[in-house]
């Protein structure tokens, strides 16, 4: 009885957040409104028993939407509503169909995974962590370096656009010194020009 | 579902948020008192003898005190930002075993609310969250040292959460469990078997990490001092900062609790005498924050990343490395 008041107090939960993230126009609201939605679906983790899952899931999102909210900072006043612009009425229209269809497959998917078997059930001796830790090094060894190996790639990329001027710290120069660097670049970049 | 755990649960839930509500407001004493003999004052000693009714003075005060919610900030962000601070607190707690099971007329007593197996990654996913409080606090503010306050929290919790994660994992990789009970039976042979002993850098960096985490000095830059103003509690009055306040004491506790579960061995082998070396390593590592901030100026901001991402985390890293390679052979 539990499970069921859970799943369906977290599924509300999880689908009103949602709903305000697309809603509304305010990106403080989008952005809190998916953070907590991201956290209450962990719960469904939970439920499962996969407790090691839900936890990943609360750390890694924690983490990924407070970067978002470090780029809303910067871009956006967040305390006001975002004007904007729609020029393209017809992505509108083919995005509504596509979210339509989709509905209609998470309605139906019950229906077909009548016929679907758990390949990697819980074993109960065995915890969480383990048996997860089991399947990634033996059956998906192969994708799990690919990815390890991509994140690298855009880890490097990321410090190598990032990290031009990092050797210098604007803190700690004086005044002239800053003054200096931005003449020095703006005479760089007119020679760039001619 | 058994009727007697339902009631077992509640009733654990209710003395510990009872017990470390409490505990919150005398830290908060015990933070004016300790600072002020440390500076050689004597800190509160009007309200009751050397000062104790103090905390009941500083409770009337903040529930009476007027909830003031200014006029331009996003109302519904400014409201729960408080409650997400001190909520996750508490909710953190549900995977610490604060006490060694112990038997009360015939019956068995476990004092942890829900034993997971993950009990570390959920404790440390969820004080995570905690760092929303400030941040959402600060951002819906609508004032702009809230805001810096604001980006400040972004800032440090994108820097000290990569170290939390990889200092930990060598002490894990020992024991080979996340569950915090298993963790302490690992190191229930006496006090030649603490983590600290044989993970002295990963109890080092955790520590520091830990400074990070509940936004203490020298890291205290979510309300930065040297301003002058409450970082992003400045637009907050009444219970709704004192909220905050609950968040940050709480946190300062659970936090001890984890430290002295880890590296100092825990409850030991259960007994009377380990649990009160439990309560005993708290205090000291609750004193030692106090003794940091009374001792220690705060750092910039960018010395704070500097300090993460540039030293500690090749330490953590390098850590890992060597304890995979000596377990190995």
């Amino acid at each position: 009885m539990f499970e069921a008041i859970a799943f369906y107090l977290f599924a509300a939960l999880t689908i009103v957040m949602f709903t305000i993230t697309v809603m509304t126009s305010q990106a403080l609201y989008a952005i809190t409104a998916m953070a907590a939605g991201m956290i209450f679906i962990s719960a469904f983790f939970f439920i499962l028993g996969a407790d090691f899952l839900g936890a990943i899931q609360i750390i890694v999102y924690t983490g990924a939407v407070m970067a978002l909210y470090a780029f809303g900072m910067m871009f956006f006043d967040t305390t006001r509503d975002v004007v904007e612009k729609r020029t393209n009425p017809q992505i509108v229209f083919v995005l509504g169909v596509l979210a339509a269809v989709m509905v209609v497959a998470i309605v139906v998917a019950p229906i077909v995974s009548n016929n679907i078997q758990a390949l990697y059930p819980v074993i109960p001796e065995v915890g969480n962590s383990q048996a997860v830790g089991m399947v990634l090094f033996t059956k998906y060894l192969v994708p799990f370096e690919v990815a390890a190996v991509m994140l690298l790639v855009a880890m490097i990329a990321g410090i190598v656009l990032a990290g031009k001027k990092m050797d210098k710290s604007l803190t700690l120069m004086g005044e002239e010194e800053i003054e200096m660097m931005q003449a020095g670049n703006q005479s760089h970049h007119e020679r760039g020009e001619h | 579902m058994d009727v007697a755990f339902i009631i077992e649960t509640i009733v654990k839930i209710v003395v510990i948020l009872l017990i470390f509500s409490a505990l919150a407001g005398f830290g908060t004493y015990f933070e004016r008192k300790v600072l002020a003999f440390m500076q050689r004052r004597l800190g509160p000693m009007h309200v009751g003898p050397y000062g104790l009714l103090q905390i009941a003075a500083d409770g009337i005060k903040l529930f009476t005190k007027e909830d003031i919610v200014p006029q331009n900030v996003v109302k519904p962000i400014f409201k729960i930002a408080p409650v997400i601070t001190a909520a996750t607190a508490f909710m953190a707690a549900a995977a610490i075993p604060f006490w060694p099971q112990f038997t009360v007329m015939g019956y068995t007593v476990h004092p942890i609310v829900a034993d997971i197996n993950v009990g570390i990654l959920y404790v440390l996913g969820v004080m995570a969250i905690g760092l929303y409080g400030p941040l959402l606090g600060g951002m819906a503010s609508a004032n702009k040292w809230s805001l810096i306050s604001a980006a400040r929290s972004a800032a440090i919790f994108i820097s000290y959460e990569v170290i939390t994660g990889l200092s930990l994992l060598a002490p894990l990789m020992m024991v080979g469990s996340l569950s915090l009970i298993d963790i302490n039976n690992y190191q229930a042979g006496g006090i030649g078997n603490w983590i600290v002993w044989s993970q002295p850098v990963a109890f080092i960096l955790f520590w520091i990490a830990a400074f990070a985490e509940t936004g203490r000095t020298p890291f205290h830059l979510v309300a930065n001092d040297h301003e002058i103003i409450d970082g992003f509690g400045t637009e907050y009055s009444g219970m709704r900062w004192g909220l905050f306040f609950i968040g940050e004491y709480a946190n300062m506790f659970f936090i001890s609790f984890v430290m002295a579960i880890i590296f100092l061995g825990g409850f030991g082998d259960g007994t009377i005498a380990g649990a009160i070396q439990l309560i005993l390593k708290v205090a000291f590592f609750f004193f030692f924050f106090l003794w940091t901030r009374a001792a220690w100026p705060d750092v910039r901001p960018d010395q704070l990343m500097w300090l993460c991402w540039k030293v500690l985390m090749p330490i953590a890293v390098l850590n890992v490395i060597v304890t995979g390679i000596v377990m190995m052979f």
